[in-house]
């Protein structure tokens, strides 16, 4: 990573990537971000060199199948280079992968938080620590970035690439580290341990526990409590850490990177997400837009040149090939799927200039004839988004 | 389609499908469908974007149902609301000064205690049912990674909870979802390979870890076929260099984009198709899977809305 530090606003996603230690890739579900993700990280190794790191949610089999990712966990592994060579390609630098394991992921912090063997072999055993760790979908957004801040922290990356999780609201991500930091902190966290103890010396908090114990059941609170009183052993830990990390995503050599397809719905998700990421003052590097229809289905002159191939098929069609009548149907299906397509391309550009002059970059990304699940296709696709 | 009958007879259906794939879109046609067939529809919400309402060009609606197009109410989903309802209805607890440090007090709880926020949204769905308020209840449901979870809850409830007013409350819940007769899932994809995978993948959660069906699978956005075999030997004809060349001059302007937009449809096509090809091979024997058209529309309101249940109309033979 050398260069363009002082080069100003950077113009391209190459200049964006050079100047910046890490890239988290957002937006809407269902867009490639996974693959834009992994797109550009290889293309940065290629292109920059360093030590580049994809750290991903849930790539579609077939890329992390030819990426040598199959299996691969938390831990990082990294990208052979026959990979490259058989894309023709020489990468500079070294590409890594890990793939976020949410239950590993957790049970890693608390090996390095519980204050004692004890009570992390509790915690583990604990079923509601297994029912969190497992399935508790915010617990998905925490630990995605809480991993980023570990393995930024071990310093062994010059870029890393975070690919995030799909989430209910595109925007849980970042306010987790802030909800887990006033979880642990709540008074309410104080209220529910008290019972184990004398709940009855809580005059403010008796209404509650009157609720709770009617809708819960007093066993199930218990159960709580005992895993709270567990928990609370790693608060400041726990605190410090989310607080840290609610800072590394706001730190300057940091920078997201929305991507989106011109749907409408997703480019409406795109679009609420780059206004709160500037609300929130945090760095929106880059808009990449995926599946964009080429230019000339919006020309206005082919437009009408479809209408009117539609109208004299029959007259176009003498002669040209060996089967006349079919051939004035196939004018006529190509002229109207002309016109079909017209009317998303334009569409899309609406879209596209609603868009327009939020980030430092915007870039669009052709639609692409085939799936992409190989380095070409990704080094293809790294290509478009490059420059 | 004998199970196309069985889906407008449902009385819960959970529209779930990866993000991006039109499962909104989906839910608001069914809704559509239903109502044009003399049902009284509640379509619901579940993360608060008023994207159904929009698709029949109503404002957005709150946790009190409102009808917003004939035979069609709707409503969004809100934990906190649903929480001072429950506890109205179940528990009699006059609270309405201090529903609001209670709710916080909730809240806290679901936080810690999965399932128990989920509980609070699916068995607001299935009270609803219950009281047999409308014929048919649709959710636009949270995406695949989501659904399951929720769908789940009032089991694991019912698993980590062992006496309790929840504890009853689950018991009720599993009956209606268990019920494959009264509650279905459908799950919207499209044919590319990540949703097509992913659907493959929930069909066998859904499955395993919860009690709901699997009613039927929808893949939206499936790209017309423009020609048969013939007419892609014509096509290819027109297409050298020379013929092409005369055509344009005959069109008086150059047809080379115009074929150029028709190869890139018909290779969308075929790669597609292949997706399509493993869906039906993935899914279990005899899951009915239905075939929504693209929609080449300019935006999306209630007139898609309805060509969407119009499609949905025919794969069911209705």
């Amino acid at each position: 990573m050398t260069a363009a530090k002082n080069a100003g606003t950077p113009r391209t996603v190459a200049q964006l990537l050079a100047a910046k230690d890490i890239v988290i890739a957002c937006g809407p579900g269902g867009v490639g971000k996974t693959t834009t993700a992994a797109a550009l990280a290889a293309k940065a190794v290629v292109e920059q060199g360093g030590r580049v790191l994809v750290l991903t949610v849930d790539p579609a089999r077939r890329l992390a199948d030819a990426l040598g990712l199959k299996g691969i966990g938390n831990d990082e592994v990294r990208i052979p280079d026959e990979v490259f060579a058989g894309a023709a390609a020489h990468p500079r630098g070294e590409l890594w992968a890990a793939m976020l394991d949410t239950k590993q992921s957790w049970d890693d912090l608390i090996r390095a938080h519980a204050p004692d063997e004890a009570t992390r072999e509790q915690i583990l055993a604990n079923p509601l620590y297994q029912n969190i760790s497992a399935r508790f979908v915010q617990s998905h957004d925490y630990i995605a970035m809480e991993r980023l801040y570990e393995i930024h922290t071990e310093g062994k990356y010059d870029l890393i690439v975070v690919d995030t999780p799909p989430t209910r609201n595109a925007l849980d991500f970042l306010d987790a580290p802030q909800r887990m930091a006033d979880f642990f902190s709540s008074r309410l966290l104080r209220w529910l341990i008290v019972p184990y103890r004398s709940r009855l010396v809580n005059v403010a908090a008796r209404p509650f526990y009157q609720v709770a114990d009617r809708i819960l059941g007093t066993q199930f609170l218990a159960d709580i409590s005992e895993f709270f009183i567990l928990f609370q052993s790693m608060y400041s830990g726990f605190v410090e850490r989310a607080e840290a990390v609610t800072r590394l995503l706001s730190e300057r050599r940091t920078t997201f990177m929305v991507v989106s397809t011109l749907e409408a719905t997703p480019v409406r998700e795109a679009e609420f997400f780059s206004a709160e990421l500037t609300a929130r003052k945090l760095h929106l590097g880059a808009i990449v837009l995926n599946k964009v229809l080429p230019e000339y289905l919006r020309d206005a002159k082919t437009d009408k040149l479809a209408q009117s191939m539609e109208k004299s098929s029959t007259e176009l069609a003498q002669g040209l090939t060996d089967d006349p009548a079919v051939a004035a149907r196939v004018i006529v299906e190509v002229a109207e799927s002309f016109s079909n397509f017209g009317v998303v391309a334009r569409r899309e550009a609406e879209q596209m200039a609603e868009l327009q002059g939020a980030p430092d970059v915007l870039v669009t990304v052709p639609f692409f004839d085939a799936d992409i699940y190989d380095m070409s296709g990704l080094l293809r696709l790294g290509a478009q988004v490059w420059d | 389609m004998s199970a196309a009958v069985d889906l407008l007879d449902l009385k819960l259906v959970f529209v779930t499908g990866k993000g991006g794939t039109g499962k909104t879109t989906v839910a608001a046609g069914l809704a559509q469908l239903a109502a044009e067939h003399g049902k009284r529809v509640l379509v619901c919400e579940t993360d608060a974007k008023g994207d159904v309402t929009a698709l029949f060009e109503a404002p957005p609606t709150d946790f009190t149902p409102r009808e917003i197009a004939p035979g069609i109410w709707s409503m969004s989903m809100d934990t906190e609301a649903s929480l001072r309802e429950y506890l109205k209805l179940h528990l009699r607890i006059p609270v309405v000064g201090r529903i609001g440090p209670l709710a916080k007090a909730f809240d806290f709880v679901a936080t810690a205690a999965p399932g128990v926020r989920e509980i609070l949204t699916v068995g607001k769905f299935c009270w609803e049912v219950k009281e047999r308020h409308y014929d048919l209840v649709v959710v636009d449901a949270p995406a695949t990674g989501h659904i399951v979870s929720q769908l789940a809850a009032p089991q694991a409830i019912n698993d980590l909870v062992k006496v309790g007013l929840i504890r009853g409350q689950t018991d009720w819940m599993l009956e209606i979802l268990s019920d494959p007769r009264q509650t279905g899932l459908v799950a919207v994809c499209t044919p590319e390979e990540m949703p097509v995978n992913e659907t493959i993948e929930l069909a066998t959660r859904i499955r395993e870890e919860t009690t709901v069906r699997m009613s039927a699978v929808v893949v939206n956005r499936v790209l017309p076929e423009l020609f048969g075999q013939r007419e892609e030997e014509i096509f290819e004809q027109l297409r050298e260099p020379d013929t092409e060349e005369v055509l344009s001059g005959r069109a008086g302007g150059s047809v080379a984009p115009v074929l150029e937009a028709a190869r890139l449809a018909v290779t969308l096509r075929r790669t597609r198709s292949t997706h399509l090809q493993h869906l039906q091979a993935g899914l279990p024997e005899g899951m009915p899977v239905l075939l929504l058209p693209y929609l080449f529309a300019r935006s999306f309101g209630a007139r898609t809305t309805r060509q969407v249940a119009h499609s949905l109309g025919e794969e069911l033979g209705l």
